[in-house]
């Protein structure tokens, strides 16, 4: 039998059944909607993350301090004080294609200004610390290396500081006070938003390291130092060098723990995208899993579809189909049943991803390939339950179908 | 003349696996040349279902050989059956066994969407309307089953049988579910066909419909026991004529 003229006749026979076929092409549409919907919201997610990384900044490779080893005891990350000033300048002067470096120490304060005062982030920074973080002001201007190589009490300040200590605005050329040393508001930082852990990006006060470490941490040594690469350089072996450099410089034999850690961008990037992408693998299984009911449902129809036409079969038979002519119409109804399921599930996902994202604002991506994978796997679905009930339709005897009541 | 039909001693035994074996038809030979009309009779459990089934192709014989135009059939497998069904043989069922939401037209036309001729959509149609003009049906092509008479079903139905100008067509009990007249309607489509050289097999339980035939076989368990020429037999035309008038004279119709 002609390949169209078994289209023609499938077709009809979904048509005569309207509301059968709507039902049974449900299980597929709400199946494929929700794939849908549920890896977009996941590759939202996953953008989001990944903008995020982006804004650290371009080819960054941070230095942590490590863990001590003390008489069998190791500290953990952070706890050795062993990463000063004098390793980053040598990391900035002694590695090739280091474009910046920054030494960082952090501590907590109260900050008061106006009567006000705000509990905060005090990040001690070099002045190359807003362009390695492609971080711009949004007013003022970045504290100089004159400021760092003077310890002056110079800042720039978040939008979170703004808002809370300058309810008014207009903080730049004002003064805050930090642990009752007075600072002068040298620029405003743009609204970063929330990082991925929730932080408030934007509740920070910028102070130069040499001001941090003097005038209150007290500390000799630095958490982290920030190092942008020049563009274009391999990270892996920036990063090999700054190791070497730190082994020569901290005396550490071969086989010993380092007391520092160097990580880049990339694997921060990589631990932050792990999870999303499993969250968008976890939804995206548990939607499969609703297209398979969705699937055994068809197979459900057209079994009763079968039983109900064994009459017609028979008929069919009687005229002259071969068992692969049978074969074929109720294996292309089952198909264009679930295709016609995914058409509508991709329509329905994306309407539905679009949906949330507007009213949750919830980042969707709608991914192409995933709609594509979605609409022929649906259709995978249709062949793989619609075979076993057309295989029994082809196999009747003509006989006792043209029999049946 | 080579028969269009020629059954060899042909025995069908039904074997279900348990000790009874049900020897269905016993050493039937049967030769049926072009233009003939034969009726198959004999009482319900005589082997003339078993028997049409097997002209029909439908079923294989347990032994003996089937010629049909020529052609040993008896060997062959689904596939090739169903082929010499829908190129040689047309069916005519007791329950008219159309297609139901499907129209008269598109029913007809459904013997011609198998097989290996490749018709066009225009050829197809042409041919089932020319098929319905024969059984004088074509006026309600596009009527379904269910805004059909029986006898329209079953004019459509033959119509169908007809679309691939078989070499045999077989009718099972055609007139068991019509009344009277409605019966001799069909026989009279029947002999118009007949009359034009097609040769017909049927089924029937009717002495009365089967003396329109012009042969008569009769089975009773599964054997061949009579098969007579009918001298006399009755020509639909006439009678409907006659029941027309006895039907105007009891002032059931004008």
């Amino acid at each position: 039998m002609h390949i169209i003229a078994t289209f023609i006749v499938a077709f009809g026979a979904l048509r005569r059944n309207k509301m059968r076929s709507i039902l049974t092409a449900l299980g597929i549409i709400i199946g494929v909607g929700a794939v849908i919907a549920m890896v977009s919201i996941g590759d939202g997610a996953k953008s989001q993350v990944e903008a995020q990384v982006a804004s650290l900044g371009q080819n960054i490779i941070l230095v942590f301090a490590g863990s001590i080893n003390s008489g069998g005891q190791r500290s953990g990350y952070g706890g050795a004080g062993t990463l000063n000033i004098k390793d980053a300048e040598a990391i900035k002067t002694e590695v090739r294609d280091i474009q910046a470096v920054s030494p960082e120490v952090v501590g907590g304060a109260q900050v008061f200004a106006n009567g006000l005062n705000w509990g905060t982030r005090i990040r001690g920074e070099s002045e190359d610390y807003l362009s390695i973080r492609q971080w711009p002001l949004s007013e003022g201007a970045m504290f100089t290396d004159q400021d760092v190589k003077s310890d002056a009490k110079v800042c720039v300040i978040g939008q979170t500081i703004v808002n809370n200590l300058f309810p008014e605005g207009d903080a730049v050329g004002k003064t805050i006070r930090i642990r009752n040393l007075p600072f002068k508001v040298l620029g405003i930082l743009t609204t970063k938003g929330f990082s991925i852990q929730g932080n408030d990006q934007d509740d920070i006060v910028i102070i130069p390291y040499t001001s941090a470490m003097k005038r209150f941490s007290r500390q000799t040594y630095l958490a982290v130092i920030n190092v942008q690469a020049v563009p274009n350089a391999s990270l892996q072996l920036v990063e090999l060098d700054i190791a070497n450099l730190l082994h020569a410089r901290h005396h550490i034999a071969e086989g010993r723990d380092d007391d520092f850690n160097v990580r880049d961008q990339q694997e921060i990037a990589d631990a932050a995208t792990a999870t999303t992408r499993t969250m968008t693998f976890l939804l995206g299984a548990i939607a499969c899993v609703s297209l398979v009911v969705g699937g055994i449902g068809i197979m459900n129809i057209m079994l009763v579809s079968v039983t109900e036409r064994t009459r017609e079969i028979g008929i069919r038979m009687a005229v002259g189909a071969h068992g692969s002519d049978i074969l074929a119409q109720f294996l292309i109804e089952s198909v264009v049943l679930s295709l016609t399921g995914g058409l509508l599930g991709i329509a329905i996902g994306i309407l539905s991803a679009k949906i949330l994202s507007h009213f949750n604002h919830w980042p969707t991506v709608i991914s192409p390939t995933v709609s594509m994978i979605a609409f022929l796997f649906s259709g995978a679905v249709g062949v793989f339950f619609g075979y076993y009930p057309a295989l029994k339709a082809a196999k009747l005897d003509p006989i006792e179908a043209l029999r049946f009541e | 003349m080579q028969p269009v039909v020629q059954l060899d001693n042909i025995n069908k035994i039904y074997d279900s696996g348990e000790e009874v074996k049900v020897h269905a038809v016993r050493g039937v030979s049967i030769k049926v040349m072009p233009g003939e009309f034969v009726a198959l009779m004999g009482a319900s459990g005589s082997g003339k279902s078993t028997l049409m089934n097997l002209l029909g192709c439908l079923d294989r014989p347990t032994s003996g050989t089937y010629l049909l135009d020529g052609v040993d059939v008896s060997g062959l497998n689904r596939d090739q059956l169903a082929d010499i069904r829908n190129k040689k043989l047309g069916f005519v069922f007791q329950g008219f066994n159309l297609l139901s939401r499907t129209t008269a037209l598109e029913n007809t036309e459904l013997p011609m969407l198998y097989g290996s001729r490749n018709l066009s959509r225009k050829a197809v149609h042409e041919r089932a309307m020319h098929c319905l003009e024969i059984v004088g049906l074509h006026e309600r092509a596009y009527h379904l089953p269910n805004q059909l008479s029986g006898g329209q079903q079953q004019r459509a139905a033959i119509a169908r049988a007809l679309v691939n100008e078989p070499q045999v067509l077989l009718a099972d009990e055609p007139t068991g579910n019509l009344d009277t007249k409605t019966s001799i309607e069909v026989m009279g489509v029947f002999q118009k066909l007949n009359n034009e050289g097609i040769t017909i097999i049927m089924v029937t339980h009717e002495l009365d419909i089967a003396r329109y035939c012009k042969r008569n076989l009769v089975l009773r368990d599964g054997q061949l026991v009579s098969d007579i020429e009918i001298k006399d037999r009755l020509i639909a035309e006439e009678e409907i004529k006659h029941i027309r008038n006895q039907e105007s004279a009891a002032k059931l119709t004008a």
